[in-house]
């Protein structure tokens, strides 16, 4: 019997480990046999349940991606110009960051923001900031995202009065809200209240969003953050979809109906450098939701079972070695996102290992996704990558990876009880100090950095953050203390503590104190009198 | 030194200010753990004071502060004046995380040891530490 081609000596294989990043063994070659063998159910039509192949009919041929950079850093004047920037040079959608004093429900001149105003993204305290964010910006017009999760229904309630300002009302206005705090105490770890009131805040702003503004998406199920902190592609994917369904059981247990709030939720993935299984994941991602949403939870509607989700490059993947490869890791990333049917990008910049990008990187990173657009063709058709047995086999193993995490996490008694025992943040532990031993092996390369590393290079002039910066900030909420109705924000303060300690929806009581300029420390300084803090109990 | 009263390196591992970037603090506490090491993880959130205390009671030969918020030029400088305030003089100062290669010589001038930067192998951080704590005699 002939030898098998693959078997002589000079078609030998490398002594490489071939797997995904993830870990995840990948076969020499895929074929007819590893198809499914029920794919017109399991894999379909784009547009059509279970959604495996994009959500919509005509995917990009339809309407492209929303092009949207997360930007924000130091104050309001400085992000609203970056923003006007990034508009002017193509974006489609804006997206904000906060600095971690606002991400962690501290005032500006709380004396725990010492030295982090501005930082990582952009200082807001009170409605006064909110107003200045988007000047000249008219919201009827456009969507923002804002990435704010345990004092988020304080920002949308800023956003909302802003849009109210401009005469635009709450049912016109579009965008999303991140708001997915199961996430924060997972991985992203920026908290304000204990476990069970932050569900139930999240809880009041599906529910208040249900009823006030269907164009927005309360929520933006994340695995970003996740996949950020070191998890495999398998556990993003998992967390992620589990924490939806919790959303969706506690929407639930209020009374909601699942085909009036399923549809405004949306999702975020990391779209990470492991170029098949990025794709696999996105395309496993819809088929489950959409499966779960119909069959575990009844929704009727297809708009309930259609999962849409922005992508952003992974962060994690750029290196402060030789900057400009980042370029190229971004490029691949954006792609599998594109290949994987995103509704909404975000591309990093290639000096984003070391700090916020300058005017200069952003511009190539948005580059980036108009090249893909206009120039690779790639949108031409929806899924390209449909029926490749290689896509295909992965997506289903993708898919049965999960479900086995969700077996897992049911037994431990549901996600909420995985958290407090430490489980995801567990396995993210590991599958990081993995990863690593893997990188410090040289079993993994990561080129300029453990291979093809490059001595003396000069330094990439990054953004610096003005520390005066810090100062104007404060003195800026100082002006919005002295203007204000000292009594009318105590009134509203009080009213919202006594709010919280019902079974009240919040957000109305958030919306009065935000008019009065009630700052956002304020606000949830009121709630942890009634909810209390976190403090986690980290395992490494 | 293989004497009987030397003991195990004590390091405290320490995430300043509001940062919640917590993934490589666990690995190198996890990585200094294998190693032999005695590791305090104080976990996320600390304010500079709580972290010159944790050193102090827990008797540590060097603390690691990550930082990947940008605020490192006003939490690490304010944590080695807490040290330097209470007359702790012989711990090992290190510091890791998202630090701009500009920042670096300034915090080596107030006595920090080593700035590990992205791409900083495990094993460099480990030996370094373990090169440079002083292991100090149970009395």
């Amino acid at each position: 019997m002939a030898i098998e081609p693959r078997e002589k000596p000079e078609f030998k294989e490398r002594e490489v480990e071939f797997s995904t990043m993830s870990g995840h063994p990948i076969e020499p070659l895929y074929g007819p046999e590893h198809a499914p063998a029920d794919s017109e159910t399991t894999i379909g039509e784009p547009g059509e349940y279970p959604f495996t192949r994009g959500p919509y009919p005509s995917m990009y041929r339809g309407r492209l991606w929303t092009m949207r950079q997360f930007a924000g850093f130091g104050t309001v004047e400085e992000t609203n110009e970056r923003f006007h920037y990034l508009l002017d040079h193509g974006q489609t959608g804006l997206s904000t960051a906060f600095d971690m004093p606002t991400l962690m429900g501290y005032d500006s001149d709380h004396h725990r923001s010492l030295g982090e105003v501005g930082r990582e993204g952009v200082a807001v305290d009170s409605l006064d900031d909110m107003e200045q964010l988007f000047d000249g910006i008219p919201l009827g017009g456009v969507t923002t995202s804002m990435t704010i999760n345990a004092p988020a229904a304080i920002l949308l309630a800023f956003y909302v009065l802003v849009g109210e300002e401009q005469g635009v009302s709450p049912e016109k206005l579009g965008g999303t809200i991140q708001t997915d705090i199961l996430k924060e105490y997972i991985a992203q770890k920026e908290w304000c209240f204990p476990i069970e009131p932050a569900m139930r805040l999240v809880t009041d702003m599906i529910e208040w969003c249900t009823e006030n503004m269907p164009r927005w998406h309360p929520v933006s199920i994340s695995g970003y953050h996740i996949r950020e902190a070191g998890s495999t592609a398998q556990q993003e994917l998992a967390f992620t979809l589990k924490d939806g369904f919790t959303y969706v059981e506690r929407a639930l247990e209020r009374g909601l109906d699942i085909d009036d709030f399923a549809p405004r939720l949306s999702f975020f993935f990391n779209a990470h450098i492991d170029f098949f299984e990025e794709v696999a994941k996105y395309r496993a991602a819809r088929r489950i939701w959409a499966r779960e949403m119909k069959e575990t939870y009844g929704a009727k509607r297809e708009e309930s079972m259609r999962l849409r989700f922005h992508a952003q490059t992974a962060g994690v993947s750029l290196t402060a070695q030789q900057p400009l490869n980042n370029v190229v890791r971004t490029s691949l990333e954006a792609l599998a996102a594109v290949l994987g049917g995103t509704q909404s990008l975000h591309t990093n910049s290639f000096d984003e290992a070391l700090a916020l990008p300058t005017e200069e990187a952003v511009r190539v990173a948005l580059r980036t996704q108009q090249v893909i657009a206009v120039e690779s063709g790639v949108t031409n058709t929806a899924d390209p990558l449909g029926g490749s047995w290689f896509v295909e086999k992965l997506t289903d193993e993708m898919e049965e990876a999960a479900y086995g995490y969700f077996a897992r996490i049911d037994e431990l008694g549901g996600m909420v009880e995985a958290i407090r025992r430490n489980f995801p943040q567990r396995e993210i532990a590991d599958a990081a100090f993995t990863y690593q031993r893997e990188l410090d092996e040289r079993k993994r390369i990561v080129v300029g950095v453990n291979d093809f590393v490059q001595d003396g290079e000069e330094p990439t002039p990054i953004l610096r953050i003005d520390p005066a910066l810090e100062r104007k900030q404060v003195d800026r909420l100082a002006a919005t203390r002295a203007r204000r109705d000292g009594v009318a924000v105590e009134g509203a303060l009080a009213e919202l503590k006594r709010a919280a300690a019902t079974e009240e929806n919040l957000m109305p009581p958030i919306i009065a104190a935000a008019r009065a300029r009630a700052t956002e420390g304020e606000m949830i300084a009121a709630m942890q009198e009634v909810f209390g803090t976190y403090t986690e109990s980290p395992v490494f | 030194m293989e004497a009987a009263t030397a003991r195990k390196i004590r390091v405290v591992v320490a995430k300043p200010g509001l940062d919640g970037h917590d993934r490589g603090a666990k690995i190198i506490a996890r990585a200094l753990r294998d190693a032999g090491m005695e590791v305090i993880y104080t976990g996320l959130h600390q304010t500079p004071e709580q972290i010159a205390e944790t050193v102090i009671q827990e008797d540590a030969d060097a603390v690691g502060l990550s930082i990947l918020s940008g605020a490192h030029m006003t939490l690490v400088p304010r944590v080695v004046e807490l040290l330097a305030a209470q007359d702790v003089d012989d711990v090992l100062v290190t510091v890791g995380g998202t630090i701009p290669a500009e920042d670096i010589p300034e915090l080596k001038k107030l006595g920090v040891a080593a700035v590990f930067t992205p791409g900083a192998g495990t094993d460099e951080i480990v030996e370094f530490i373990r090169d440079n704590a002083s292991e100090r005699d149970d009395v």
